[in-house]
């Protein structure tokens, strides 16, 4: 089977209709876009905060934290671990939440080709 | 060792004095890619061996490979620089290219690869009427491609001037040459597959070496960034390179300049082409998602080593001798290694600079080779009636001559020019025709052919408008035409405009067109995308 492109002998369109309302599809759906819509609009805007920062508030970034090292790096810095740390929230959602919902619906379609 | 307070010509006398030193490092790192390459090219039959590698990368794999494919000689010679140089607004940049990632691997990676074959165009022209939107997508993708590649090559010349020692126009033309000559026989003979592994060898050479001398800089101040960050303000005379502002902070309107650049680095990773076809090499979307990880990892850690050695160059070769040298700010990470590790590791940090650029030239033509002979030829022209795929890659393989003799040429001819806003251009056009498409048609259901081509001219239409009448064509003294002045739109970047603009002309094709888009088409997208059913596996060989 793996050696069928699948775009000759696809699934019907009735199967991807039903596959498309099933329950499983429906709350796969929800939990990827629950999950990945809100984080990108969190990231997005906590990036702009701190370019926005960068670009206008010079003396507020320029205040000294820890020995030469001033607010801005900090910030700076913390942008690389906000990214590392939605990187990781993300793969372990992925891996637990959505991957067996995902397996589930592929089975459905791929099991009614037969 | 030479002398930390050495001048521009005694530079110049450093990297030309061991340009042959350069130049075997540099051939050794050929001979492997080589090797790598022609084990890679028995494999290389189908289309999707050519195009996709037989998707059977690793996500790790394939992770190294696409930190190897957007770490340019721009952000390794370039943002370290910029960092010595202007200080904290070159470290600005490398935020971007990096919170840039969470938009691949939350909205596009996964679902792009569950979706299509080879080509951004399979997606995006998914449930649209195929030829006017993979028309569309194709002249996106190699547009972009084009900009990027002539930003590489052209950076080429000032590379080999401060490198090899090279300061007349044709010896650099012959080395341009002989890199566009290497590059177009990597991708014809090894395909995507050959392609995939001289980005692996050349990422971890890039991210090694980085590490090595970002440890040694470290070492030399105590493991303590605030000594080094001392060090740095020492050498430049001025506390101001620790401070934002440097470079961007003289006036409104190069403060809106940033803000505008800032919002295409952050949207436009997600929308390069050549960043979207190393998504297919990969068996599954689990390791597509795998491969985002592993990117975001390497080019995160890249970066941060990036930070150091711009400190560390301010500190140890100063900004004065940094400026001074051919190359400019571009030789502050070279001038570095040489201080470091003396001619050894200049050698060894020239010859993966010129790695980097054949690295990031063979990725972007093979991307537009695989757009052109995909998506024009089988798909507009053939119909998508080609009996024989074979044809297909041999158009592809054609492509990939033309593509590389053109930006040889391209290359030779801009060398020198200040071509330094293409790559901005190019980031800028990802951004604004790219992106808004590939959200549109992965999740609004109403989104239709009329919105895609709405978008995607649009966006590519008013992206290349702005920049030819901005001042970084013409009406400023960083200017590529500096003699001449049409430049009405004030921002060297467009972004900040042309990106909202083309999500609204996305919408407005879609709400005022009558074209209804194919409902059905629509679920099985959405199906294939989110749940991986029908996708392309991995080919057995």
């Amino acid at each position: 089977m793996s050696t069928t492109p699948p775009d000759d002998a696809g699934p019907s369109p009735t199967t991807w209709h039903e596959a498309h309302e099933s329950p499983d599809f429906v709350e796969l759906r929800r939990r990827l876009r629950t999950f990945v819509f809100p984080t990108t609009g969190l990231f997005l805007a906590w990036y702009l905060l701190y370019v926005v920062l960068a670009d206008y508030a010079h003396g507020l970034m320029s205040v000294r934290v820890l020995g030469n090292i001033n607010l801005g790096l900090l910030l700076g810095l913390l942008q690389f671990v906000t990214t590392f740390l939605i990187t990781v929230l993300y793969i372990r959602f992925a891996n637990r939440r959505l991957d067996p919902l995902a397996e589930a619906v592929r089975e459905r379609v791929e099991g009614g080709r037969g | 060792m030479t002398n930390p307070t050495a001048t521009g010509p005694l530079l110049a006398q450093t990297a030309g004095g061991s340009p042959y030193l350069n130049m075997g490092i540099f051939g050794i790192f050929v001979l492997i890619t080589m090797i790598a390459v022609f084990r890679a090219s028995r494999n290389t039959r189908t289309a999707a061996d050519y195009y996709a590698a037989g998707r059977a990368f690793s996500g790790s794999q394939n992770g190294v490979a696409i930190s190897g494919d957007y770490l340019s000689a721009a952000s390794f010679l370039g943002i370290a620089g910029a960092i010595a140089v202007h200080g904290y607004d070159g470290f600005l940049y490398s935020i971007g290219f990096l919170v840039a990632w969470l938009v691949a691997l939350l909205l596009v990676a996964e679902l792009l690869r569950n979706t299509g074959r080879y080509t951004m165009a399979d997606v995006l022209s998914f449930r649209m009427r195929q030829r006017p939107v993979r028309v569309a997508a194709s002249i996106s993708t190699l547009s972009v491609s084009f900009f990027y590649l002539l930003a590489q090559m052209a950076g080429a010349g000032g590379l080999i001037a401060l490198l090899l020692g090279i300061q007349d126009r044709v010896g650099q033309s012959v080395v341009i040459a002989v890199v566009g000559a290497l590059m177009i026989l990597y991708v014809l003979i090894g395909g995507m597959r050959g392609t995939t592994w001289v980005q692996i060898i050349k990422a971890v050479l890039l991210i090694a070496g980085a590490g090595v001398m970002t440890l040694w800089v470290l070492a030399m101040y105590g493991m303590n960034l605030s000594s080094l960050l001392g060090a740095a303000v020492d050498a430049s005379g001025t506390e101001e390179i620790l401070n934002p502002g440097l470079q961007y902070g003289m006036s409104e309107l190069t403060r809106l300049d940033f803000l505008s650049l800032a919002i295409a680095l952050v949207l436009g990773t997600a929308g390069l082409p050549h960043i979207l076809m190393r998504f297919y090499t990969v068996p599954n979307s689990k390791e597509a998602r795998r491969s985002v990880q592993w990117a975001i990892w390497l080019i995160g850690l890249f970066y941060l080593f990036t930070l150091v050695l711009g400190y560390g160059a301010a500190a140890i070769v100063g900004r004065d001798t940094i400026l001074d040298a051919p190359g400019g700010v571009n030789s502050a990470a070279p001038l570095l290694a040489a201080e470091l590790g003396g001619p050894l590791l200049l050698g060894f940090i020239a010859a993966v600079a010129f790695a980097t650029i054949l690295a990031v030239v063979a990725g972007l033509t093979i991307t537009a080779s695989a757009s052109f002979a995909h998506d024009i030829y089988a798909n507009v022209i053939k119909r998508g009636k080609l009996d024989d795929k074979q044809q297909e890659v041999r158009v592809a393989r054609i492509t990939a001559v033309v593509v590389g003799v053109v930006s040889i040429l391209g290359g030779i001819a801009a060398n020198g020019q200040n071509v330094a806003f293409l790559v901005a251009l190019a980031f800028a056009v990802a951004a604004s025709a790219n992106l808004p498409t590939i959200l549109y048609s992965l999740f609004w259901k109403r989104f239709s052919t009329t919105g895609a081509l709405w978008s995607m001219y649009g966006g590519l239409g008013i992206t290349v408008t702005l920049i030819i009448f901005s001042p970084a064509v013409s009406g400023s003294e960083t200017a590529m035409f500096p003699g001449a002045d049409f430049a009405w739109f004030p921002l060297s970047n467009p972004g900040i405009v042309s990106i909202p603009l083309s999500f609204l002309l996305g919408y407005l094709g879609t709400v005022l067109s009558k074209d209804r888009p194919d409902e059905a088409k629509f679920r099985e997208m959405e199906v294939r995308a989110l749940s991986g059913a029908g996708a392309e596996k991995a080919t057995e060989h």
